[in-house]
């Protein structure tokens, strides 16, 4: 399978007649990739396997096994399509429908890469989120493995204007932030810790009667552990895109599996 | 006033089974689970919760729809939240996880349901991995999976985690997304407690209509509607984002007044300016001024003032911003948004932000002020969901309420584009000898 080509269109914008033609009407449609001749990571298989075990019908796991291929691949490329489509058994044009429609699901060709989504939305851009776009893009110029994207709300208006980075929340930024983040994504460390939306205190004064309440700019370092269960940082530190990656010891392969 | 679900909210592991059943976590489904559904559904039907997430549906009504008898139904709890200024469901997720597996546990057992899943929206990845580890600490300890405290009740829970759609925190496209397909929404009727996920009977709430259900079987169902006003009880968790100090989650009880959420508690705009304009709930509810800020806060007041709840989010701009600013993003949004399905949304949305930009280019007149005014009246009520009227009518309501400010930009932006007269614009769709000739291939 190649890439789809560009629609051809004329100087003022609209599209050569014909740019909708079908491929070859004579030939047969895509049908479910044979599973014996389609090499499939063995993780990759696992993991779609598992997802599909959730659900009463397998084709509920379509969003996870394309999220699981897309992380292996860099994008749902053609041939990471034709492998979930081979170990779930359903035509790659079902789930090229599925990945073309969700924007967390990339189908334009590039390598593996870090995800930063800048929130651009009404209150993100009411504190000056165009011009933190603008300053991501320009910190993050001619580096193919970083992928900057204007993203509709995030959920994090409280900390506006905010950015996502592979999934991290950090606000609120300002247009100093993005050459940070760039520098932590390619040192390897949690980008801007003093600014993720995991440590951050609840802003109601009424919550937590029992415990003492500050406006100021949240610091985990600063909450006392009440409930005497030991290291505050252990629970939620574990867990979310900033996690070290477990993986069960593998015995060596060639990268595939029948 | 005390809190119902924001009390021990930044607790140290609050997300941990520990600390939870430390805070009296999981007692209300031991009290639940004692009671018969028909006690628990009554208890619920008593408290006359209305949904959060948007539309304000009463809970209790919504279980009370289901069908009896032996088939699959099925819970889904919505945490797809998306619509812009809301993230009150990212922090109770994020700090009370158990909460939530609590709340579900219990309107499964009111409903009579075995199956359930919290769709998740995928941006929420720290969230999600915490509902995942709370999942499993719950499973562990007896309160999901067969057999729930040796009551013989049994209850599956999974998490689905989307992948960036908006529409797919509308109920029908949620579970259109949910059986692997594109998030578009399905025709209604039937709707889902008759027929929705895989065909079944599927009872859909938001996060935390759920999880305020242990605190309403923990108070009763009679002692619960005594907060909050008339029609609008309990307590709400109220986003503020925007020109405010103390942008956050606050949780509310319902028909305090406006005024006293955006300036008492948020602490009004930074720049000490008034209050311009404010959505009251989410970027779908049409706009109010600086002089609505008296409004209480509850469904039926601001549903008299011409506006709605929503999903509880605020979003306040001060009198330095512009409109069309605004106008623009929502424009922007609800156009990016567009599942394209039915066609008064997808070309409707489109056209809308085409228009907008018109103005900023300074090709527009006033004219375009009606055209979009009747573009909106002609999305509203015509398609198969609301994502159309959710642009619809914020939009429309600020050519209504700022149309001199609008007629003054587009004034201004043709005067800074050196704009012909009025007069020789050619008007949209009208093909006469003034549009030149036709170009040819």
């Amino acid at each position: 399978m190649t890439p789809p080509r560009p629609v051809p269109r004329f100087g003022h914008g609209s599209r050569v007649p014909g740019w909708d033609d079908s491929v070859d009407l004579s030939k047969p449609p895509a049908t479910t990739p044979d599973p014996a001749t389609t090499p499939v990571p063995a993780d990759l298989r696992r993991e779609i396997d598992a997802a599909m075990a959730k659900y009463p019908d397998r084709r509920s796991a379509a969003i996870p096994a394309l999220h699981a291929a897309q992380a292996v691949h860099g994008y749902c490329s053609p041939l990471a399509i034709d492998q979930v489509a081979a170990v779930m058994g359903v035509t790659p044009a079902y789930l090229t429908s599925v990945a073309t429609f969700y924007d967390m699901l990339e189908t334009d060709p590039r390598p593996k890469h870090d995800d930063v989504y800048v929130c651009t939305n009404i209150s993100c851009s009411l504190l000056g989120a165009d011009e933190l776009f603008d300053a991501m893009v320009a910190a993050a110029a001619g580096d193919a493995h970083v992928h900057v994207s204007s993203f509709e709300c995030l959920g994090a208006c409280d900390i506006a204007p905010m950015a996502s980075v592979n999934g991290e929340y950090v606000g609120p930024l300002t247009t100093e932030d993005p050459a940070q983040i760039i520098e932590d994504l390619r040192a390897g460390r949690p980008v801007l810790a003093d600014k993720q939306i995991r440590y951050r205190l609840s802003v109601d004064p009424g919550a937590n009667p029992e415990g003492p309440h500050e406006f100021t700019t949240p610091d985990h370092r600063r909450r006392t552990d009440r409930a005497g269960v030991g290291d505050l940082e252990a629970v939620t530190d574990r867990l979310g895109p900033s996690a070290p990656v477990e993986r069960p010891p593998q015995p060596p392969t060639d990268g595939t599996d029948r | 006033m005390r809190k119902l679900l924001f009390d021990y909210i930044d607790e140290p592991h609050l997300n941990t089974l520990a600390v939870y059943e430390r805070r009296g976590g999981y007692q209300s489904l031991r009290t639940a689970l004692a009671m018969s559904r028909e006690d628990v559904l009554s208890s619920l039907m008593d408290a006359n919760i209305r949904g959060r997430g948007g539309a304000g549906f009463p809970a209790g009504r919504k279980i009370s729809f289901l069908p009896k008898g032996d088939m699959d139904k099925y819970l889904v709890c919505n945490a797809d939240e998306s619509e812009p200024g809301t993230f009150k469901d990212r922090e109770l997720m994020q700090k009370s996880p158990h909460m939530l597996i609590e709340g579900i546990v219990i309107a499964a057992y009111a409903g009579g349901l075995d199956r359930a899943f919290i769709y998740i929206r995928g941006e929420y990845q720290l969230q999600g991995d915490i509902m995942e580890a709370a999942i499993a600490e719950a499973a562990e300890a007896g309160y999901l999976g067969a057999n729930i405290l040796d009551t013989g009740i049994s209850l599956s829970l999974v998490l689905h985690r989307g992948a960036g759609a908006y529409i797919c925190g509308e109920e029908t496209g949620l579970l259109d997304s949910l059986e692997g397909k594109r998030g578009n929404p399905r025709l209604k009727p039937p709707f889902p407690a008759v027929e929705g996920l895989y065909a079944g009977p599927t009872l859909i709430n938001n996060v935390e209509t759920l999880a305020t259900l242990p605190t309403i079987i923990r108070m009763t169902g009679a002692e619960y509607a005594k907060i909050g006003v008339e029609n609008s009880t309990g307590t709400k968790l109220v986003s503020i984002s925007g020109d405010v100090r103390r942008p956050g989650n606050y949780e509310i009880e319902l028909g305090t007044p406006s005024r006293e959420i955006i300036y008492g508690l948020a602490g009004g705009p930074p720049s000490g300016k008034p209050v311009k304009f404010w959505f009251p709930g989410g970027s779908s509810a049409p706009v109010l001024t600086g002089s609505d800020l008296d409004i209480p806060y509850d469904f039926d007041s601001l549903a008299k003032a011409g506006t709605m709840l929503g999903s509880g989010a605020i979003i306040v701009a001060d009198e330095s911003r512009r409109v069309i600013d605004t106008m623009y993003k929502v424009a922007k949004f609800y156009a990016h948004e567009s599942c394209g399905k039915c066609v008064p949304c997808r070309e409707g949305t489109n056209w809308t932000q085409k228009m907008v930009s018109r103005i900023y280019a300074g090709e527009a007149t006033p004219m375009d002020l009606d055209i979009m005014a009747s573009v909106q009246e002609q999305i509203i009520g015509n398609c198969l969901c609301v994502l159309g009227d959710a642009m619809a009518m914020p939009i429309g309501s600020m050519v209504e309420k700022f149309r001199p400010e609008l007629e003054a930009e587009i004034e201004a932006a043709r005067e800074r584009h050196d704009g012909a007269d009025v007069d020789e614009v050619v008007p949209l769709g009208v093909a006469d000898e003034f549009a030149g000739p036709l170009p040819v291939h």
